[in-house]
């Protein structure tokens, strides 16, 4: 967790960005889904035994959070494609010096 | 037949907006989906209006999706705390959407404009998710659908500037770090109390009345999480461009609303749930949102003085405004509550009014509108300046307008509390905003430069005018706003009292 | 006709006039004709109500409520009478006299110039005839706006740092200062109306009143007075019918107005004499007086020094309003007439010399006196009113103001406004000394400007047959405040 919220800071590249953003929400799932743990839990099918079983309620929700992350990732990683489209690099420090001198350009 | 419809209404202010959107995304026609957008929102106009005559009879209404009850299922859950915000938001849209052609055809490609309007109607009916969910699992998924379908809209504005990608992008990564933070306190309060929904969030945790580090820990971090949505000082940072670099009908849509839903469920959850440990709560809102709420009021509004780009100047101002906001809320007692309600209102109206006239200004100048770039635009722009003109006058607060009542309210919440620090800080602050709201008006009539008056848009300068009218209306006759905001205001401080 | 119309009517037939002037811009007679009737309907309207109130009939009209205890609503008091009457009458020889100015002066955007007048002059009849304090902080507010492009009206560099100074000064202050103070009284009383004796009285905090005064007195930057008085000075860019209407009568007289009212029907003149919670402010009033009369001294430009003058003489009034005493609140509420055809007087000649001479400062004016006879004659008798010499009518407000102040025992007050009057005699008539001393060093070409010649001389006329009908405007004066 901590490890993508590193990255997300400290990288200067915005596609390596998006990837910590997935590997901290990533961990976030993981955290979600130890949750559910019953210990000795089995999956939680309907059967006529009856057997401690996971929460599944965990699992559902983090269905929908992955999905989430998917189109968080995707919509991220189009991004930064058309961020390279526009100035040919995703490096944080190149654009802003790009922006500069087009901002020097300007006045 | 109607009644079917009007039984599910509450569902269907959220549904309707997200299935239509689906439908027009893929049409190439440059008319229909704003039609078909414009018609929709009119429905969604007509079922706030039923919710609102439901709740006038029965009070509280809740609706649970596919009949599972509330601890397992999702529900919604309308009452007097966001049926007024529910009317605004409605209103607003449609208005807004009736804005946003003219403003689209010039700013984006033409072929886009299904997919822009199927962003559009996504972002709102998320948004008004926002506003109705009980379930704090599902406000995650709104927050979401919401801050993706408001990044694409800003990406939108790269045609106009390549910045707004940018822009897009720091507002996805740093939405995304807030979301996940908030799901992490879900994640704490799921595992310590095994519910979702509010309403049994509140009961659960009735048991660990001494609190427990890991509630606290969730706590803090779901609030965190919204905070950073909801832009707050200082994690505010995201907001600016985002705000300026967007398209201007976009601008409009989120300067109004977009922080205004979440600010909304962010006090919902601060007087709801979080009220049952009251010394955290007091410790969070006397040493963090207090604070914060001063720092933002004086900061956004020193950083807007020096702002050259009027988007981004309104942009900062929205800061400051926002920590009005939290200021009050920040308060604990009805008076407050009730006063950060009316802001709500009023300022959504008063942004709203200012992006909808600089965003037309921006397609006429077809350039970023910098200060310069105003200069006798008064004489130019008649209709539609002197509209800006009278929403700049709210927003600094002047009598007659409901700016000024929003003001008053927030003076008086604060003098019953006897804050008179705070009460200095916010004159100086209002008296500050004359500042930077000059400088565009003696751009606009007092340059040298002079021009024949030019033909307005009334697709454009009409939804302008019905806002400003609206602000002086709620300025003389502003007790609908306050009846409302008291309704807010007293459902949540029930809870607080008992 | 209905005392509640009469107060409507009086109140937008400025605005009309601005219309008219608007609607007939391409015509420059025609637009600066509405200018004169626009003033003669105010005049007639004030007049009449004037002699209403006399009569103790009720002028009030109410629209509707702002919010809980404070309504949208007019209503004359004695004071307002006084003000609106004194507004309106000048009015109509500005009108006059902006013709001949502008078109002298040939300055550009007239018809701009003429509506924002007309607008400033609705303004401050709405504030004469306010029936309550937040009414009053609106069209306060409306006549700070109204007035921000006159000042600016060159459009040069200068101009426009001075407008926003102007600006900046009086609506920061309002905003800081007088709006919370609305806000503080109505929280405390429930109320903002405008009551004989007042409504804080028993209600508010005495201990607390002190600082109310306060927020009030620098809250109301119109009334100039030190530290906030900035603004005056730099507004005197604007052309001189402006400085001369707005800023000796209309702008200034509204804020000196505004807080003799505020004393009069908020505060109460009892409530402040049981707790002497003013008594500073006699001591700030007096140091203005006497530090813009020294500055008055150093200034050579000729409008610059009747700014100053205006600071120092629109500190008499709330000299008269913090002793608080009958007699002095007489003499303040009395200034406001007597200061208000003074001045205008010693503006329109300051003006009037600028068109036909070209000439703004005092050094410059050797021997100009016999070539301008007319408007040194006027000038004189304006200098003479202000400094307060019988039988002008100056002298009234004076008499009154020094014994106020012997009533409240403040002696050291009463030779302050001796000194004060010394220093009066020194740059008031040093420009006339100057002007009547041969040797002119350099030829003058002189314009003609004839409709600038001749307001002046009528004030100023005024001004010395107005102290024998004295009785006519104090009856009015006494009878409120004494009650």
């Amino acid at each position: 967790m901590v490890g993508g919220l590193f990255i997300i800071i400290t990288s200067q590249n915005y596609l390596k960005k998006v990837v910590g953003l997935a590997i901290f929400q990533t961990a976030v799932f993981v955290f979600f889904v130890s949750l559910a743990k019953v210990l000795d839990g089995t999956a939680p099918i309907l059967t006529k035994m009856e057997n401690a079983y996971s929460n599944p309620l965990p699992h559902v929700l983090i269905l929908t959070a992955i999905v989430v992350g998917v189109a968080t990732s995707a919509l991220g990683l189009a991004l930064v494609l058309q961020i390279y489209r526009n100035y040919e690099t995703i490096e944080e420090k190149e654009i802003q010096s790009l922006e500069l001198k087009s901002d020097k350009l300007n006045v | 037949m109607f009644n079917i419809f009007l039984d599910d209404a509450a569902a269907l202010v959220v549904v309707l907006p997200l299935l239509i959107s689906a439908i027009i995304a893929f049409m190439p026609s440059k008319i229909w989906p704003w039609i078909i957008s414009l018609v929709t929102l009119v429905l969604h106009l007509v079922l706030s209006l039923h919710l609102l005559k439901e709740i006038s009879i029965s009070g509280l209404i809740i609706y649970e999706f596919g009949n599972w009850e509330p601890p397992w299922g999702i529900s919604f859950k309308i009452d007097g705390v966001n049926i007024g915000l529910q009317l605004l938001f409605s209103i607003f849209v449609l208005v807004s959407t009736f804005y946003s052609r003219k403003i689209f055809l010039s700013e984006i490609d033409s072929r886009d404009s299904g997919k822009a309007y199927s962003l559009w109607l996504l972002a709102i009916g998320s948004l008004n998710g926002i506003i109705l969910t009980n379930d704090i699992f599902n406000l995650f998924v709104f927050l979401e659908i919401s801050a993706l379908a408001s990044i694409s809209l800003i990406a939108l504005g790269a045609g106009q500037n390549r910045k707004a990608l940018l822009a897009a992008f720091n507002y996805l990564i740093i939405g995304a770090i807030g979301a996940t933070f908030y799901v992490i306190g879900v994640g704490f309060a799921y595992a310590m109390t095994g519910t979702l929904n509010m309403n049994d969030l509140v009961i659960q945790l009735a048991q660990y009345s001494d609190g427990q580090l890991a509630i606290f820990a969730g706590m803090s971090f779901m609030l965190i999480g919204l905070m950073v949505k909801a832009a707050i000082f200082p994690v505010h940072i995201w907001l600016p461009p985002a705000y300026s670099y967007a398209p201007s009908a976009v601008s409009t849509l989120l300067a109004a609303l977009a922080t205004k839903t979440i600010l909304y469920f962010f006090v919902r959850l601060l007087y709801e749930v979080f009220i049952i440990y009251p010394s955290y709560l007091s410790l969070f809102l006397d040493f963090v949102l207090y604070p914060l709420s001063l720092l933002a009021i004086f900061i956004g509004t020193l950083i807007a003085i020096y702002q050259d780009d009027i988007k981004k100047l309104l942009a900062f101002s929205s800061i400051a405004q926002i920590g009005y906001i939290t200021l009050a809320f920040s308060l604990k007692d009805h008076s407050g509550i009730t006063s950060g309600f009316i802001h709500i209102f009023n300022h959504a109206l008063i942004k709203g009014g200012l992006f909808m006239a600089v965003g037309y200004f921006a397609i006429l100048y077809k350039d970023r509108v910098t200060l310069n770039s105003l200069r006798g635009f008064g004489y130019k722009y008649p209709i539609t300046s002197f509209a800006l003109l009278i929403c700049g006058l709210s927003l600094i607060g002047l009598p007659l307008t409901n700016g000024f009542i929003s003001k008053l309210y927030l003076f008086q919440a604060l003098y019953t509390n006897q804050m008179y620090f705070s009460i200095a800080l916010v004159a100086v602050s209002s008296a500050l905003a004359v500042a930077y709201f000059w400088k565009i008006v003696e751009q606009m009539w007092f340059s040298e430069i002079k021009f024949k008056s030019e033909k307005e848009d009334a697709y454009i300068y009409l939804p302008i005018w019905i806002i400003t009218v609206s602000i002086i209306f709620f300025g003389i006759y502003s007790s609908p706003i306050i009846e409302f905001s008291n309704l807010s205001a007293d459902y949540l401080i029930s809870g607080y009292q008992n | 006709m209905s005392n509640s119309f009469l107060i409507i009517l009086g109140i937008i037939t400025p605005l009309f006039a601005a219309l008219f002037s608007y609607i007939c811009r391409y015509n420059n007679n025609l637009r600066d004709s509405f200018g004169i009737i626009g003033g003669l309907v105010t005049f007639l309207i004030s007049l009449k109500i004037f002699h209403g109130i006399q009569n103790n009939e009720i002028f009030q009209i109410t629209f509707f409520t702002l919010f809980d205890g404070v309504d949208f609503t007019f209503k004359v008091s004695p004071l307002g009478s006084i003000f609106s009457l004194v507004a309106s009458s000048l009015w109509i020889l500005a009108s006059i006299y902006t013709i001949g100015y502008m078109r002298g002066a040939g300055e550009k955007n007239q018809t701009r110039f003429v509506i924002f007048y007309s607008i400033a002059i609705h303004a401050a009849l709405a504030i004469a005839w306010s029936g309550n304090l937040l009414v009053l902080f609106i069209f306060y507010e409306i006549l700070t706006f109204s007035t921000f492009p006159l000042v600016g009206h060159k459009q040069n560099a200068e101009s426009q740092s001075a407008g926003r100074l102007y600006l900046s000064i009086l609506v920061g202050t309002s905003l800081i200062f007088f709006l919370p103070a609305i806000f503080w009284i109505w929280l405390e009383t429930g109320t903002l109306d405008f009551q004989d004796g007042g409504i804080l009285i028993n209600q508010f905090p005495a201990e607390y009143l002190s600082l109310l005064i306060a927020m009030l007195v620098f809250g109301i930057g119109k009334a100039a007075i030190m530290p906030i008085h900035r603004w005056l000075p730099a507004a005197m860019v604007a052309p001189t019918p402006v400085s001369a209407l707005l800023h000796a009568v209309a702008v200034v007289k509204a804020g000196v107005f505004s807080f003799l009212v505020v004393i009069v029907y908020i505060v109460g003149p009892e409530f402040l004499l049981q707790t002497k919670s003013s008594d500073w402010l006699v001591w700030l009033a007096c140091f203005t007086i006497m530090a813009s009369s020294i500055i008055a001294i150093t200034k050579d430009d000729l409008k610059t020094r009747l700014a100053y003058s205006t600071i120092s003489q629109l500190s008499y009034i709330i000299l008269g309003a913090a002793l608080a005493s009958s007699l002095a609140l007489k003499g303040a509420s009395f200034h406001i007439i007597t200061h208000a055809l003074a001045k205008i007087t010693l503006f329109f000649c300051a003006g009037a010399i600028y068109v036909t001479a070209h000439i703004k400062k005092v050094s410059e004016l050797k021997g100009m006196g016999f070539k301008l006879p007319l408007i040194f004659f006027a000038y004189t008798l304006g200098a003479l009113s202000i400094i307060g010499v019988p039988p002008f009518i100056g002298s009234w407000s004076k008499f009154y103001l020094i014994m106020g102040s012997i009533e409240r025992e403040f002696i050291i007050v009463a030779i302050i406004l001796g000194i004060s009057s010394l220093l009066n005699i020194y740059y008031l008539l040093q420009p006339v000394v100057i002007g009547f001393t041969k040797n002119s060093i350099r030829e003058v070409k002189l314009t003609k400007a004839p409709l600038t010649v001749w307001p002046p001389v009528i004030t100023g006329l005024s001004c010395l047959i107005f102290f024998f009908y004295a009785n006519y405007f104090l009856n009015n004066v006494s009878g409120v405040i004494v009650s």
